[in-house]
Parts: C-alpha cells; sequence; structure tokens
C-alpha cells in the first residue's frame, strides 16, 4: 500500500517526493526510484488514478517526428535550406523535401525560400545525436509571408491549443485571425484587421503566462471579450 | 579566551537571513537570486545551445560550462580586479562538479549549458551562494533533474562548531576553518566538500552532519522560491 504526497494541480519542484508506494505510475517528468515517484522538474502535478503525471511548465524544446514547427531559414547549403527553430541544432531541409514542386538539381535555393524567411515545416526525422531534419512536404506547409511571429513556451504549447483545439479556435474566431502553432512554440498570426491581431498575440501571451491556473479558458474569453467590445462598434454597458 | 560569542551576535547554529527569487533575468532561458546574509549571488542559464569549439563537444551527452565571477564593486570597498583569477577558475571548476551529478544532461549530445554566476555583493560563502542560486537557475530553465542541490558552509573557530560562516570570522585572528559543502538533499550525497584550515577526524564527521542540516533549511528556501513563480 503507498501514498500520495502532494495534492493534485499543486506545482512542484525538483527531488520532491510525489508519492511511495509501488501502485502508483510516473509519467511526465516524474520518474520511479525504488519505492518513490519522484519530480524531475518544476511543474504541476496531474493525479489521475494511479497515474501521476508531473507537466512541466518551462521546458526546452525537444523535436520529434510529426512534429509541425516554424522556423526562420538561417543559412542556405549547396543541396539544403538550414532552419533556426529554437533547438540547439538548426534543422536541415533536403532539396527534395524543399517543396511539393519538383525542385531541379543545382537550381537557385534562395529563389524558394530565402535566408530570414519563416517557414511552416514538418519534423521527418531526429537522429541519434539530435540532429534534425525537417520537410516543407505536405499540407499547409509553406513559406509565410504576412503576419507576425511570437514566441511562447513549448511546455504552454498544449494549454494555447487546448483539448480538442477548444482554445485556439475560440482566440481564432473571436479575434478573425489565422494563427499557426509550432510545437517548438512559435506561433505564427495574421489578421486583416491589425488591431485584433495584436488582441490575438496579447491573449496568447496571457495564456502562456498563465497556463497553471484552472478556469484559464473562461478568463481568456472574457478578456477577448473586454478588448474586442469597443472594437466591433458594440458598447458595453458597465 | 574561547570563542564564546559570534562576532556577529548569532547563535553558533544560526543561519544568516536568507532571500531567493527565480526568473529575474527575463532574456536567460533560467535564472535565480540567491542571498545569505550580506553575500548576494545571481545566476543565469542559456542551454542547450551549441557548443563552439567543436572539439569540445560530446557525442554522449551535452556539458556543463559554469563561470564564477565577483563583480568589481561586490567587496567592502576595494576593487575586485576584473576577469577570470585562478581562484575563480577552481571555483567555476568545482561548481559544475557540484550541480553535474543533479543534471542529465544525455538528452542533449554535442550541446552546452552555460551556467553564469555573478556575485554582487560578497561576505563569504560565495561559492555556495552562487552553487544555491545555479541549481535553482537550472531549475527555472526546465531542466530535468535528479534533485536540487544546496550549499552552506560551517566552519570551527577555536574549536567550535559554527554554521554559515561570515567573512570576518573567516579573517579571525585567532584562525578559522572553513568547510564548504553542497548536497542534493533527497538522497543527503554530497557533490562538493572543502576544507580550508585543521580539523580532527571527529570534527570534520561532526561538522559534515551539522552542515547537512544546514543545506536542508537552504534547500526549502530553494523550493519556495521556485513555487512562488506559479503562484495563483
Amino acid at each position: 500500500m503507498g501514498e500520495i504526497k502532494i495534492k493534485d494541480k499543486e506545482v512542484t519542484v525538483p527531488g520532491e517526493v510525489l508519492a511511495v508506494g509501488m501502485d502508483y505510475l510516473p509519467a511526465g517528468g516524474a520518474f520511479r526510484d525504488k519505492e518513490e515517484i519522484i519530480a524531475s522538474q518544476v511543474g504541476i502535478v496531474n493525479i489521475s488514478g494511479r497515474l501521476i503525471k508531473l507537466v512541466s511548465l518551462n521546458t526546452r524544446y525537444m523535436p520529434k517526428k510529426g512534429d509541425r514547427i516554424i522556423g526562420k531559414v538561417a543559412d542556405i547549403g549547396p543541396n539544403a535550406w538550414y532552419v533556426d527553430f529554437g533547438f540547439y541544432n538548426q534543422g536541415a531541409i533536403a532539396l527534395a523535401d524543399g517543396s511539393l514542386e519538383y525542385i531541379p538539381r543545382g537550381a537557385d535555393l534562395s529563389q524558394y525560400y530565402a535566408v530570414g524567411d519563416y517557414v511552416v515545416a514538418i519534423v521527418v526525422f531526429v537522429t541519434r545525436d539530435n540532429h534534425v531534419n525537417l520537410s516543407l512536404k505536405g499540407p499547409g506547409l509553406r513559406k509565410l509571408s504576412e503576419g507576425r511571429i511570437i514566441k511562447i513556451n513549448p511546455a504552454k504549447v498544449p494549454r494555447v491549443i487546448g483539448k480538442e483545439a477548444s482554445m485556439i479556435t475560440m482566440v481564432k474566431n473571436m479575434t478573425e485571425c489565422r494563427v499557426i502553432v509550432g510545437q517548438n512554440g512559435w506561433v505564427w498570426i495574421s489578421g486583416l484587421d491589425l488591431v485584433k491581431e495584436s488582441i490575438a498575440i496579447e491573449a496568447i501571451n496571457l495564456i502562456d503566462t498563465r497556463a497553471h491556473i484552472q478556469g484559464l479558458t473562461d478568463e481568456v474569453k472574457n478578456f477577448l471579450e473586454k478588448k474586442l467590445g469597443g472594437k466591433s462598434g458594440v458598447q458595453q454597458e458597465n | 579566551m574561547a570563542y564564546n560569542k559570534r562576532i556577529d551576535g548569532r547563535k553558533f547554529d544560526e543561519i544568516r537571513e536568507m532571500k531567493a527569487q527565480v526568473g529575474i533575468i527575463p532574456n536567460a532561458d533560467g535564472s535565480a537570486m540567491f542571498q545569505i546574509g550580506k553575500t548576494i549571488a545571481l545566476a543565469a542559464v542559456y542551454g542547450p545551445r551549441e557548443l563552439f569549439p567543436k572539439f569540445l563537444q560530446n557525442s554522449d551527452r551535452g556539458i556543463l560550462r559554469c563561470y564564477y565571477n565577483m563583480m568589481s564593486f561586490s567587496g567592502s570597498g576595494e576593487r575586485v580586479r576584473p576577469g577570470p583569477s585562478r581562484r575563480s577558475k577552481e571555483i567555476s571548476y568545482i561548481t559544475e562538479n557540484a550541480l553535474l551529478p543533479a543534471l542529465n544532461l544525455e538528452d542533449f549530445p554535442n550541446s552546452v549549458v552555460d551556467v553564469y554566476i555573478e556575485l554582487l555583493q560578497t561576505d563569504a560563502g560565495t561559492r555556495c551562494a552562487g552553487i544555491t542560486a545555479a541549481a535553482m537557475a537550472l531549475a527555472d530553465a526546465g531542466f530535468q533533474m535528479k534533485d536540487l542541490v544546496s550549499a552552506a558552509s560551517v566552519g570551527f573557530i577555536e574549536n567550535r562548531l559554527i554554521v554559515d560562516v561570515s567573512n570576518e570570522e573567516e579573517h579571525y585572528e585567532k584562525g578559522n576553518t572553513d568547510i564548504p559543502i553542497a548536497m542534493m538533499p533527497r538522497t543527503g550525497e554530497i557533490t562538493l566538500l572543502q576544507m580550508d584550515g585543521f580539523a580532527s577526524k571527529e570534527e570534520l564527521a561532526e561538522g559534515i552532519i551539522v552542515a547537512k542540516a544546514v543545506c536542508m533549511e537552504i534547500y526549502k528556501v530553494q523550493q519556495e522560491a521556485l513555487k512562488a513563480r506559479y503562484k495563483k
């Protein structure tokens, strides 16, 4: 028989004992050391039955196959583009992965994507020593031309997207902006109305700083209603 | 004349007042301030990031690089010469060794995690304050750690055991023994143990037991500071 030493949704620090006993299973940033389940990061504990999951509040982005990310072209080689995307290594996009269209060998790569361009790409492969291959071949993957890029902590990405994309869909609909949230924490926002675009950015930053609070969806909804209230011409009676 | 009363009036097992805060350097991936008495240490963590020069890269794991420095105005008036000294290089090295056992850098081969420690004000216990701040900064940066690292000093003046040695005590005319220690709180594993002076085997053994208890007090302050950032 074991014992849980911490309350659900409580903040924890590395080394803290979360539970004692072999009945419990660690997940996320929690790990087992003999009889104890211990936190390895600063984060929030989610207890569901016997599963003790630690969700980190601040994390370094670790790319994995299938992640959709936003990056910036930093360098162009003879047969590849090299992209910064918040990881300590650059991602490489090979010639063949550059586009759904055929790119001939010897072509001027900067005609497709130049240094400084932002792109939405997918992680194809991560080698043992963390070299990353990216691809722009796929639906929705492309160079980004208008809009703005902001950076949030990768740990907050699931919160910004929300359960079944509920949070991000709410932000998009209410501010009438297009938004792409990269798994690396880089976010692209583009709206026809620049004021609403700024409000969308404020809302996403709000989620980033308040990700550990419950009832965040309502808080963000109220924030957007208040900020947009005047913009769409609807007067608020206080 | 035995040392019956501490120069600053503290009890023999009394730690100086402590203060800690994390997230104070927004540019850094993680940061922290730790103050004990008049000693103030700032730590900033950047990484993992690409490591240059390349010959230092380790294909199994990331490396840790610590830079300990005392700011030019940190002493008691005389200007501290800027730049690395033999002492600061040694302290940087022991800081790395004190923090590494708590980290797991195998997830980031060929990278470096840079930890910058600056002493804003010094009144003894600087390497311990630096290690304590650095551990908080690494946790603040989101690194997976087996445990935090807490550091403190104990000492002997005229065979009397004192806790958290101050600068005046370090320079006590009749001599002093200074024992900095760093520990991982959960398991009690020691990651730094140095001694400057003389002590018998029994005295040292007693000193280590007391020092570990002091480190647990430091650990409480570290925990609170890390959690305070996410208070509702």
